[in-house]
């Protein structure tokens, strides 16, 4: 290997490089942001107060255990699998290609959902059953409820966690390669192929990769800073890569 | 006297402890009443069946003349006849003080914006809270949450207002600034319910004193009555114990 050679490969395949990272980040933007209004809406409807009898029972609790039944699905397979079986399944069931950027904005957005999900319900329990509370005593109903008083706080909770779902996409939209999105490992693999050389490609997508997840992340921790989030929540099974333990620190002196 | 809630009959049970042994007991209009007793007799309980926070395991609830634990009825409509001010205030954490108060008008009662933000500003001003509008709920002290809280209520324009021992999470220098709100709407001839701990402002403002004990109404009558020539043993030591400082 050789500096020379590595500069050389960046300098005459640059665009490709820059259109990979753009769609990379591209399809991870959108999917981070379908995949946080997918989680606030299932977040809702997890949390609909159970009536006591009657159809609307049944209801609620067939639609409960599917959403059950998506999170644990999306939650426990790879995404490289949920792509395979999506982008072919859908193919080979109903005869038709999907454009391969909508199906990778598609499954990254459902497989986000699956993940925001649970840190919207995380995220709602943690508001203090007071709001709630006041809210129904006011006359409100649980929709009126989640739109005015609870979302509005949960989202601001929660913005941690959905920063460090984007810095994940960054990084998991490298699996969409299989199904030829052109998104920075596609880009970066066509330039091995093509130049018969392997380390420096990937090594120059490597540093693309960091530059793209340092600078998000830095962003996010300036943001956060700049916002007096929550006190108490402690994200739980998630796998944080924005929040430092010594943010945590940072954040319980601040708030003492 | 016009009877606005009537309660019939009311059990409560949480599993195996019944919290409420068949309640009667209703609120007239225009009059304060306040429920003592010692933490634990179901005082809050009975607050909060009565607007269906918790859902009473038998009895009736009556109000203008309907039984609103029927199944058919809108218990949302009758909720906003109702004013609850809790002791831990619930201001909404996302909105300011002004929001606070219309919120509610605007979602609920579908008051247009300039509306309710007249009728919100009117009762912040009855409760000293209106240069605060947009001070959010955080940077206020917990009287001047209290007194927001107050103000949140009064802005629905309720038939009733609850009060669940509306000073007791309060720092002992702001709890007078609270009293003094509430007993100003006292005199201006607001139906009140009130629990409390507080034995002079029951004394001096209320019509009507229920003492609770374990589940139920063991006592009720004129403040004088009830403070100077309690019936019941379990009252008088009741009183004893709170006059004299050691509740519980
Ligand atoms: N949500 C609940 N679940 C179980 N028990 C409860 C609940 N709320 C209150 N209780 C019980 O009911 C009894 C009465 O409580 P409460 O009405 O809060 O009394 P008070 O307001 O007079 O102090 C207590 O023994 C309390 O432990
Ligand atoms: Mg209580």
């Amino acid at each position: 290997m050789s500096l020379q050679l590595m500069a050389d490969i960046f300098a005459n395949n640059w665009q490709m490089f820059l259109r990979g990272a753009g769609m990379t980040l591209l399809i991870s933007m959108i999917g981070t942001i379908i995949g946080l209004i997918i989680g606030i809406l299932v977040g809702i409807v997890r949390t609909i107060p159970m009536p006591e009898k009657g159809t609307k029972r049944t209801v609620l609790k067939i639609i409960n255990k599917l959403l059950a039944i998506y999170v644990e699905f999306f939650r426990g397979t790879p995404m490289i699998v949920q792509s395979m079986v999506i982008f072919y399944g859908t193919a080979q069931a109903f005869g038709i290609q999907m454009n391969r950027i909508y199906a990778g904005i598609l499954i990254v957005s459902i497989n986000t959902g699956a993940y925001m999900s649970e840190i919207v319900r995380g995220g709602i329990v943690s508001i203090d059953n007071g709001q709630f509370e006041a809210s129904h005593a006011i006359g409100m109903n649980h929709m009126q409820t989640m739109i005015n008083v609870v979302m509005p706080q949960v989202i601001r909770n929660i913005l941690p966690a959905t920063g460090n779902e984007f810095v994940i996409n960054v990084k998991d939209t490298s699996v969409l390669n299989v199904i030829s999105v052109t998104e920075l490992f596609f880009q970066t693999k066509s330039i091995a192929g093509a130049t018969f050389k392997f380390f420096e490609p990937y090594f120059i997508a490597s540093i693309i990769y960091l530059i793209m997840t340092i600078t998000i992340t830095r962003i996010l921790r300036c943001i956060e800073r700049r916002m007096d989030g929550p006190a108490n929540f402690i994200m739980a099974g998630n796998q944080m890569q924005v929040e430092r333990p010594e943010d945590i620190v940072y954040k319980k002196n601040r708030d003492r | 006297m016009e009877k606005v809630i009537e309660v019939r009959h009311l059990s409560k049970w949480f599993g195996s402890n019944e919290v409420l042994k068949d309640i009667d007991f209703s609120v007239n209009k225009g009059e304060v009443a306040c429920i003592i007793g010692s933490s634990g007799s179901g005082k809050s309980t009975l607050l909060r069946c009565i607007n269906l926070l918790e859902k009473p395991t038998s009895g009736e609830i009556i109000y203008n003349g309907e039984n609103i634990l029927d199944d058919e009825h809108n218990i949302y409509t009758y909720r906003t006849k109702l004013g609850m001010v809790f002791q831990q205030f619930n201001l909404f954490n996302n909105h300011n003080v002004l929001s606070n108060c219309t919120v509610g008008q605007i979602k609920v009662l579908k008051r247009n914006k300039e509306e309710a933000e007249k009728i919100a500003l009117q009762y912040l001003e009855n409760v000293g809270m209106a240069q605060y509008i947009n001070a959010m709920p955080k940077q206020l002290s917990g009287g001047q949450k209290q007194r927001v809280a107050i103000a949140r209520a009064l802005s629905m324009e309720p038939d009733v207002m609850l009060f669940d021992e509306p000073t007791s999470a309060l720092d002992p220098e702001t709890v007078g600034e609270v009293l003094k709100v509430m007993k100003d709407l006292a005199k201006s001839g607001l139906t009140m319910l009130v629990v409390t701990h507080e034995m002079g402002f029951a004394r001096e403002v209320s019509d009507r004193v229920i003492f609770m004990d374990k589940g139920v109404i063991a006592e009720e009558g004129k403040p004088e009555e009830i403070f100077n020539n309690p019936k019941e043993k379990r009252t008088k030591e009741f009183l004893y114990r709170i006059l004299n400082g050691n509740d519980d």
